[in-house]
């Protein structure tokens, strides 16, 4: 073997996400492979077959079977998890709603992906925007380190008592889920520690104690439990600090609802999702050097929405572009940029605010790019007026 | 140092993946920061693909594909006329190229002014050495040959570790001679 000076290992985003599955151990796995989340399924069902896990593997016929076998898992009582893409998402989407309706803590690591149609193997937001209002938390990663933990953290959010939450991971498809990075990992008995032993609060199992889940619920009470599910929801962004901190001193990174650089005297800024936010970093680098203020800010949780804390980073900024890797259809641009502008409505600040829409099926986006787009925002500033609000980058016109 | 940035060009199955994550896997072994991704397109034996390694001391956040390479890295010599190799390479840049020609005939052929050339040949060094047209390996050595970001024992370690279970100890060797005999016979002009 070679002698090992560093101690990352070279692993793919995706390969990364089976670690971390491995580690945790889930007493059910039920899954269906699409690219590009396939590498997970392999590598996990890898270490069901060499017995390095002891899951229960469900090995599905299609997404909506592998929801409807980890609901039925994690009513039961298990420790579940699966995982999916894309089309796998909206195939599983009637069972997605029912999961969290039935609060039900499934684990769920998704591979961003473009939706058909037309046909398109790579990374867009399309599939998980698209379940922004299914009643999941979504956490969005940057990088293969960031993946593999956020899928360990994801387990405590989801479980805890007072959430009770399916919780996604996304990363984005082939761009983090195929890119070999050095990833640091933890250790075995740190993260069962960290994650403990599940147990269930009302499992369908539990005889002695009997309860019913997903019954027929009217004009009497749905309104209520739908109120309850909202209410967790908001319960989440108080909650989720404390994970954080417990994160932190287990394992020494610092998470929070939000990831800022050289925001704080920025007159411009840029609000970007998951690996894009890594590329803008650099471009923040070069502008900083020219003596542009530029910052960055990067949502990693985008349900719950974090406002306050999105709202205190933007404080100092005069003029803000809002990326979105997919399009919403509303004509009034992408989904982060419509949330984005309805939490500065009744806030204190008014800065100039802009949608770019980009990188749909995966069209890669440059530091040239996004350079270009703090130079927008520059000319906005000086014009007191954006150009257009909503901008299609690196599309054909 | 700043970032080293390298287009692997090879044709499905030819193994330039492989060589892209070999040199990355090397590199993150003495303590660099790395990245090492193909282009995915329609996956296919024998159609052109390219991909990248990124190699820095300081930790890499872009995650762009990678437009203007240090070094590209011909691994299919008929893809000299099928693909813009040089597209995006600098005035310092380093072209390396598996042929039996020589660099002043790579030169006329790409049209190339800049920079380094350098060409072997790779696939005569795999046929001797595995027995097997898979000249990936062979490049590897060549890329050592002209950036000394990792050494060749550091790149032997990786190979070592990688193959040995999945190809045995006779084919492992081949490979480590391959990537030796590329690094001593690549002609530079």
């Amino acid at each position: 073997m070679a002698q090992t000076k560093s101690k990352k290992i070279p692993l793919t985003g995706d390969q990364a996400v089976a670690t971390a599955m491995k580690q945790i151990g889930p007493d059910v796995v039920a899954a269906y492979p699409i690219t590009p989340q396939t590498e997970i399924v392999m590598y996990f069902s890898n270490y069901v077959a060499n017995g390095q896990v002891s899951t229960e593997m469900i090995p599905v016929e299609s997404e909506h079977s592998a929801m409807s076998a980890c609901v039925g898992a994690s009513a039961a009582g298990a420790r579940t998890m699966t995982a999916t893409s894309a089309n796998g998402l909206a195939l599983m989407w009637e069972i997605v709603y029912i999961a969290a309706s039935l609060r039900l803590p499934i684990v769920m690591p998704v591979v961003n992906r473009a939706l058909s149609g037309p046909i398109n193997i790579h990374c867009d937001h399309s599939d998980t925007m698209g379940a922004r209002d299914s009643g999941w938390i979504q956490i969005y990663c940057e990088s293969g380190q960031e993946v593999y933990e956020n899928t360990i953290l994801a387990v405590r959010i989801a479980e805890h008592k007072d959430i009770l939450l399916p919780v996604m991971i996304c990363q984005d498809g082939f761009i983090t889920s195929h890119a070999v990075e050095g990833v640091q990992l933890f250790e075995d008995k740190l993260v069962k520690e960290f994650v403990g032993e599940y147990k269930a609060a009302h499992p369908l199992l539990d005889v002695e104690n009997p309860v019913t889940y997903g019954p027929l619920d009217l004009q009497d009470y749905y309104f209520e439990h739908k109120r309850q599910q909202s209410e967790s929801m908001k319960g989440a962004l108080k909650i989720m600090p404390e994970l954080f901190k417990e994160f932190e001193k287990t394992f020494g990174t610092k998470y929070d609802f939000i990831d800022t650089y050289k925001l704080e005297d920025a007159d411009i800024a840029l609000i970007a999702l998951s690996s894009t936010a890594g590329t803008a970093r650099g471009v923040v680098d070069v502008l900083r050097k020219e003596g542009v203020k530029a910052g960055l800010l990067r949502p990693r949780v985008f349900r719950p929405f974090p406002r306050e804390k999105i709202l205190a980073a933007l404080k100092n900024v005069k003029a803000l572009a809002v990326f979105d890797r997919a399009e919403s259809f509303s004509a009034e641009g992408g989904p982060l940029y419509t949330e984005i502008k309805a939490a500065l409505y009744d806030s204190d600040i008014k800065p100039l605010v802009t949608n770019y829409i980009y990188g749909l099926g995966g069209r890669d986006i440059f530091p040239d790019d996004i350079k270009k787009v703090y130079s927008d925002l520059g000319a906005a500033l000086k014009n007191k007026k954006v150009s257009n609000p909503i901008n299609y980058l690196g599309s054909r016109e | 140092m700043a970032m080293v940035e390298v287009c692997w060009h090879g044709r499905g199955g030819q193994g330039a993946k492989t060589a892209s994550q070999f040199l990355g896997e090397a590199a993150l072994d003495i303590g660099k920061y790395i990245q090492a991704f193909p282009e995915y397109g329609p996956e296919r034996a024998g159609a052109p693909m390219k991909a990248f390694t990124r190699i820095s001391d300081e930790p890499i956040y872009v995650h762009s594909s990678v437009k203007n390479p240090d070094v590209v890295i011909i691994i299919d010599p008929t893809l000299l006329g099928a693909v813009n190799v040089t597209e995006g390479l600098g005035d310092d840049g380093i072209l390396l190229v598996n042929t039996d020609k020589s660099p002043a005939d790579i030169r006329k052929e790409t049209d190339f002014k800049h920079g380094k050339v350098g060409t072997v040949d790779a696939t005569k060094i795999a046929l001797e050495t595995l027995k097997i047209p898979m000249p990936n390996m062979p490049m590897l050595g060549a890329f050592l040959k002209v950036n000394s970001i990792v050494s060749i024992d550091e790149v032997s370690d990786i190979v070592k570790a990688k193959f040995i279970k999945k190809l045995g100890e006779e084919k492992t060797k081949a490979n480590i001679e391959g990537i030796k005999r590329a690094y001593a016979e690549l002609k530079i002009g």
